[in-house]
Parts: C-alpha cells; structure tokens; sequence
C-alpha cells in the first residue's frame, strides 16, 4: 500500500506510548510555534493561515484565514473549539483529543493571538469524558509552562483557556447553537444574520469558532511554511484530510490522507476492502448530511472537494460509512433519518414535522406496513423540508439540520427505488 | 440556605470563576448537582439557579434541552448503546436486546435495585470500533451481545466503585476504533461525565 505523509496523526504514530504528554510534545519541537506566533502580528499570522488556504474541517470547508479576516473590531473578542463532534460516522476528533491534545493547544495559542483573543473556550462533547480528560491535563501542563495563563511565553500577552463539557446535544456542534450553549442556554441555533460569529458570538461579541482538526494543523503550518503545506495536498484542497472509515470494512478508522486519491483507493487499497464473500453496495461519502455514493457510477472518482460536489454529494466532516450488499436500504435510510429527528432542536416546522414524518413512513416500510404511495410521500416530505431537493440544498430552516434529513431520502430514491418498491409489495426485506 | 456540601459550594464558586459570565457555568453546575444528588432534582437546578442568578424555570428550560442531565433516578451504572448508522451496521440493535434482556429492563429504565439503567443513544464517537457503548460515559468498543451480557452481570457482581474504561474494553471490547495506546487513569464514579473541574474524575485502581 501506498504511504502518504502525515501531519496531525505524525507524533501519534511514532510515539504511540506518549504522544499526549506535554514532555514527547516539547522534545518533538512542540510550542516552538505557539512562542514563535506570541512575537507576530495579526495581519502576519492572518495573512499565513490565508496563504495555506486551510479550510475549516467542521464540514463546510470554509477557509479558515477569511473567517478570521471577518472579526468585527470590538473587543474582547473569543475563541471557541469546536469539539463537539457527533455526526453519526466521525470520531477522528476524538483521535486528536486523545492521543495529542498538546497540538490542538498550540493551535489555540496560534489562533488567540491572531485573532486577539484572551479567553478560548474548548467546547468537547459530553460522551468525551476520556478525551476531556486528557484536554484538561495538556491545559493544566501548559498553563504550568506559563504557556498559558498571565504572560505566556514571558510576553505581556494574557490567555485563559476552558474546557467545557456539552450534554448529549447533536444540534450544539453547529456553531451558533453552541455559542447558546456555552452562555448557559438551549442549544438552539440562532437566526442569521449575522452569518459569521466572528461579527456577533458569544456574550455578542466577535468568536471565532473553529474545528479541532483545523486548529491542530496550525503549529504545522507555522512550521513548515504556506508552500510545504499546499504541497501536502491537492489543488485547492491543501494539506491532508483525516477521513473516518466505518460500516462493513476490514479496516476501520481514521485516515490522514491527500485529497485527489480515488474511492476506489481509499475503500480497498487503505481501508482494506469489504468483508469476506461481500460487495461494495454503495457509501456515504461524507457524513449522515451527505448524499450517498454508489460503485458503478463514483468508485473512480477522485476524492476532492469539487469532484465530490459535482457528483451531488460533500466529503464533509470526512466520515464515510461503508454498506456491503447485505445491507437494507430502507433500514439504513430510516436510522439515518431518526438521528436527524432526534436531534432537531424544533425551532423550524419543516425540520421538526418533516423528519419526525420521514421517519414514521420509512418505519412503516421497514416493518412490512409500507403502501405503494410512500416512494412518493417520502420525496414530497422532503420537497417540504427542501424545496426542488437541489443539491447543495435549498434553505427553509435556520440551519442545515432539516435539509441534511432528505439526503438519504434522494439517495435510497435515486439509486435503490426496486428495492423499497420490492419491500413495500413483499412487506418484508427482500434481502432477508 | 444551600443544601449543598461546603465542598460542593466552593467547587460551584471555582466553577464559576472559569467564565467571563457566570450563567456560562450553568451546564457544568448542572453536572454538579447530579454529581450531589444522583440525578437532576427540583432542588439541585433551584441551587444551580440561585448560584447563577437566574430562575429555576430558566434553569429547567436548558437543562431539558439536554439527554445527559438526567432529571429522573438513574442506575448506579448508566449503559448508554450506540444505536446509530454505523453500530446499526455491525448489530448494534442485537447489542442493545441483549443489554435489555440480561437487565431486565427496556430501554430508557432503570432494574428494579437501581443498580443498572440501559438506554440507546445515537452516535457517540466511537463508529470505527463499532457496535460501541458506554457505561457511565466510559467507552467499550467492538462489543457483541453475548459480551453484553456479561458486562451486565460484571457490573451487577464486581459493583466496580469507578469505571474505568481501560479495564471494560479489556474484559468486553474488541478492535478500537483507533489505538488506545496509553492506559486512561481516572474512571467515573457515577451516571455522569467524570472530569476533573468537576470533581467526578477518580483514579482508576491498581496499577501504579
Ligand atoms: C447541524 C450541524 C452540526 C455541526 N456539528 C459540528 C461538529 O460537531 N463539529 C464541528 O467542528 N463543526 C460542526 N458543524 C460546523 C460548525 O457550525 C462550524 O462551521 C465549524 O465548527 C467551523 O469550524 P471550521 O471552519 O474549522 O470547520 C456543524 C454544523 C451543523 C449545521
Ligand atoms: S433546521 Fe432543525 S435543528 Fe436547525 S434550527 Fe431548525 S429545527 Fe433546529
Ligand atoms: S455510529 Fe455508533 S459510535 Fe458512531
């Protein structure tokens, strides 16, 4: 197999015994950046990041140097990270939580003092009590060093960093709902405009909000320079792209790779192919929101954002759930579905009729009750919640939560529509 | 008049002093009176209310928004069952009739002894290492039924006094999603997120 350089997974990979300890992250020439970054401007640090075109790795890609071109002058200004990831198929976040907060703490350094920024907050998902953990520790090391806390790094620059816990709430990774969260509030999203909290935020005023993997790619940025970094990747998709790989593969997990490879590269050549006497049936490429993708029509299409976003569908949070042809499309569909139920905050009819609706019928198709008008009903609901089923959809809701539910709809409807035709006649799975 | 512990209030006050605004705090003191009570009490969120200044039903409006603030009793071990696409993929709903049988229970209660309450979740993060769950918010992944079961008796007979997730992964888990490689050394010590702010984190046993 192939081998591709690694950036973020780097110092996990070579010392695995202690890659979170701030002792392995200092003598691998760790917060040489952080200190460098104390001693640089904003526009030098702004402008750096926009020249690596980093773009966000939350899912909507957006470049991470622009944001930060957008803070409104008032102060004091806020940094939040985002670790908050529940996206049914992600847990590469997870990985660098764990094995090597240090990184994602010199990125918060990075970041605070380019955006002037005295208090960061670490928003981390509740179910991460381990990763929580081990974020907390690198904090308390770090604010030991004086890296963090009054005068980091003997400069005259101030920097208080909280790790916040969330409560089992999918909706708060988006990043409005999270500010919410983090005043004390319903994790709702909030009402745009303003489109970026980097104009309005938290306590409303100008937030950053960020990834943990955009963050922790920064100290490498800073250190190998804008060129090394775009080299690391392809085209406008700079540096590498932690992909999470699950479902019926040999080898799950989370892989640091180069945009550009094909599908068919990722799914057999690095995460070893299907399983024993199994066929590829089809893969979401990028995440729960995302359309699906299926091997006669995508398996040699290069992974990069474009591509992807011509072919209708979005690499996302880089989560690709792999289903074999023992899989149940329906069924899949339907659980798919139910976590965007679940987890719409119900501030928006569409999203919180529609889904619950969606649902309801591909459980009655599921459980042999389906009627032959339900193809039909499905794709009207979904018409409802995102008028035309364009792609990238149309907005009828404060956030993308609602219009990300018809994503399995357009996909189980596009390319499997014998079979739910098959399980609505039969009343049972024709697989079974 | 705080019902509170002298302890418990001045982590509340150290809680609080990690925010620019103390209403910020109003998600980890909910932690902390679950931490005191058990669970979510009418008492605990009028507490967090008071501390924050705000009123109960302000406090009670976000706490409910939230699954992991439990306002009901829950069991001394809270198994939450991944449910979602990937776990569904690798049997996650034989995983959770299996948690459900041994316990006695349906999902979304608590056994009779208050011992074990089991509940379904979607995603918690752990998708390579599928089908996953948690007890008390400690990962085990690569679980199967049968182990499932297991664990249910373990928890009922050891009546471990912290969870640690090393030590469950070891005993029920198979291929993590990732490496692990380095031992975890806190546990939690209830049905909710042991982390060291808050006082929940205890240390695992027996190794050093
Ligand atoms: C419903 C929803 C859920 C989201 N969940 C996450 C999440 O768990 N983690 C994350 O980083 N971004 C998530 N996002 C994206 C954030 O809103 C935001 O764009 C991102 O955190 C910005 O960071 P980035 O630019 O570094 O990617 C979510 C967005 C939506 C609409
Ligand atoms: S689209 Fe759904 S989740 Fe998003 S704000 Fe509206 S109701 Fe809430
Ligand atoms: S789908 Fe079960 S842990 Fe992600």
């Amino acid at each position: 197999m192939t081998s591709y350089p690694r950036v973020v997974t780097k110092r996990m990979e070579e010392h695995p015994d202690d890659s979170h300890t701030i002792k392995r992250y200092q003598a691998t020439g760790g917060y040489k950046q952080a200190r460098r970054a104390v001693r640089m401007t904003r526009e030098d640090l702004v402008g750096l990041v926009e020249g690596s075109r980093l773009l966000g790795r939350g899912g909507a890609a957006f470049p991470a140097g622009l944001k930060w071109s957008f803070l409104a002058p008032g102060r004091p200004s806020y940094l939040v990270v985002n670790a908050d990831e529940s996206e049914p198929g992600t847990f590469k976040d997870r990985q660098l939580l764990e094995r090597d907060p240090h990184q994602l703490v010199e990125g918060v350094i990075i970041t605070a003092v380019a955006n002037e920024v005295h208090h960061a907050f670490i928003y981390i998902r509740g179910e991460y009590a381990k990763p929580a953990r081990r974020v907390q520790k690198a904090v308390d090391e770090a604010y030991r060093e004086r890296f963090l806390g009054k005068g980091i790094f003997g400069s005259k620059y101030d920097l208080e960093v909280t790790v916040h816990l969330g409560a089992g709430a999918y909706i708060c990774g988006e990043e409005t709902a999270l500010i919410n969260s983090l005043e004390g509030l319903r994790g709702e999203p909030r009402l745009k405009p303003p489109y970026f909290p980097a104009a309005m935020g938290l306590y409303n005023q100008p937030t950053i909000v960020n990834n943990v993997e955009t963050l922790s790619n920064l100290p490498h940025i800073l250190e190998g320079g804008v060129d090394e970094y775009k080299g690391l990747g392809h085209d406008v998709d700079t540096g590498t792209f932690l992909f999470s790989v699950s479902g019926h593969i040999r080898k799950p997990g989370n892989y640091e790779l180069p945009h550009g490879i094909t599908w068919r590269e990722l799914i057999f050549d690095v995460a070893g192919g299907l399983r024993e006497g199994r066929q590829l049936k089809t893969w979401i490429p990028g995440g729960a929101s995302a359309p699906w993708f299926v091997p006669d029509d995508h398996l040699e299409l290069p992974i990069t954002k474009d591509d992807t976003a011509k072919a209708g569908s979005m690499l996302g949070s880089g989560a690709v759930v792999v289903m074999d042809d023992s899989t149940c499309v329906v069924r899949a569909a339907e659980r798919i579905v139910r976590f965007f139920s679940d987890e719409s905050c119900g501030q928006c009819t569409p999203c919180r009729e529609g889904t619950t609706w969606l649902e309801m019928i591909l459980r009655r198709i599921e459980t042999g009750q389906g009627r032959d008008v339900d193809i039909d009903l499905l794709l009207d609901v979904s018409d409802n919640i995102s008028v035309g089923l364009a792609w990238p959809p149309k907005m009828t809701t404060i956030c993308p939560l609602g219009p990300s539910a018809v994503s399995p709809i357009i996909s189980i409807t596009k390319y499997f529509k014998g079979e739910i035709q098959a399980h609505i006649q039969r009343g049972v799975c024709p697989l079974a | 008049m705080s019902r509170w512990r002298q302890e418990t209030r001045e982590r509340a006050r150290q809680i609080m002093a990690r925010y620019p605004q103390k209403r910020s705090a109003v998600m980890p003191l909910l932690y902390l009176a679950m931490a005191e009570d058990g669970y979510l009490t009418e008492e605990g969120m009028a507490e967090v209310a008071e501390l924050v200044g705000i009123t109960p039903a302000q406090v009670l409006a976000a706490a409910s928004f939230y699954t992991m603030y439990k306002r009901e009793p829950v069991g001394r071990y809270l198994i939450t069952c991944c449910t979602s696409i990937s776990c569904m993929l690798l049997g996650a709903d034989d995983v959770l009739h299996a948690l459900e049988d041994a316990a006695g229970v349906p999902h979304g209660e608590t056994d009779a002894e208050g011992v074990i309450s089991v509940e379904h979740a979607e995603c918690i993060g752990a998708c390579g290492g599928a089908p996953a769950l948690q007890v008390n918010y400690e990962l085990i992944e690569s679980i199967t039924p049968d182990k499932a079961r297991e664990l249910v008796q373990w928890l009922r007979s050891a009546h471990p006094e912290v969870v640690g997730t090393d030590e469950l992964q070891n005993l029920f888990g198979g291929s993590p999603s990732f490496d692990w490689a380095i031992r975890e050394d806190f546990g939690a010590i209830g049905p909710y997120p042991a982390f060291s702010p808050l006082g929940t984190a205890a240390p695992v046993g027996g190794e050093e």
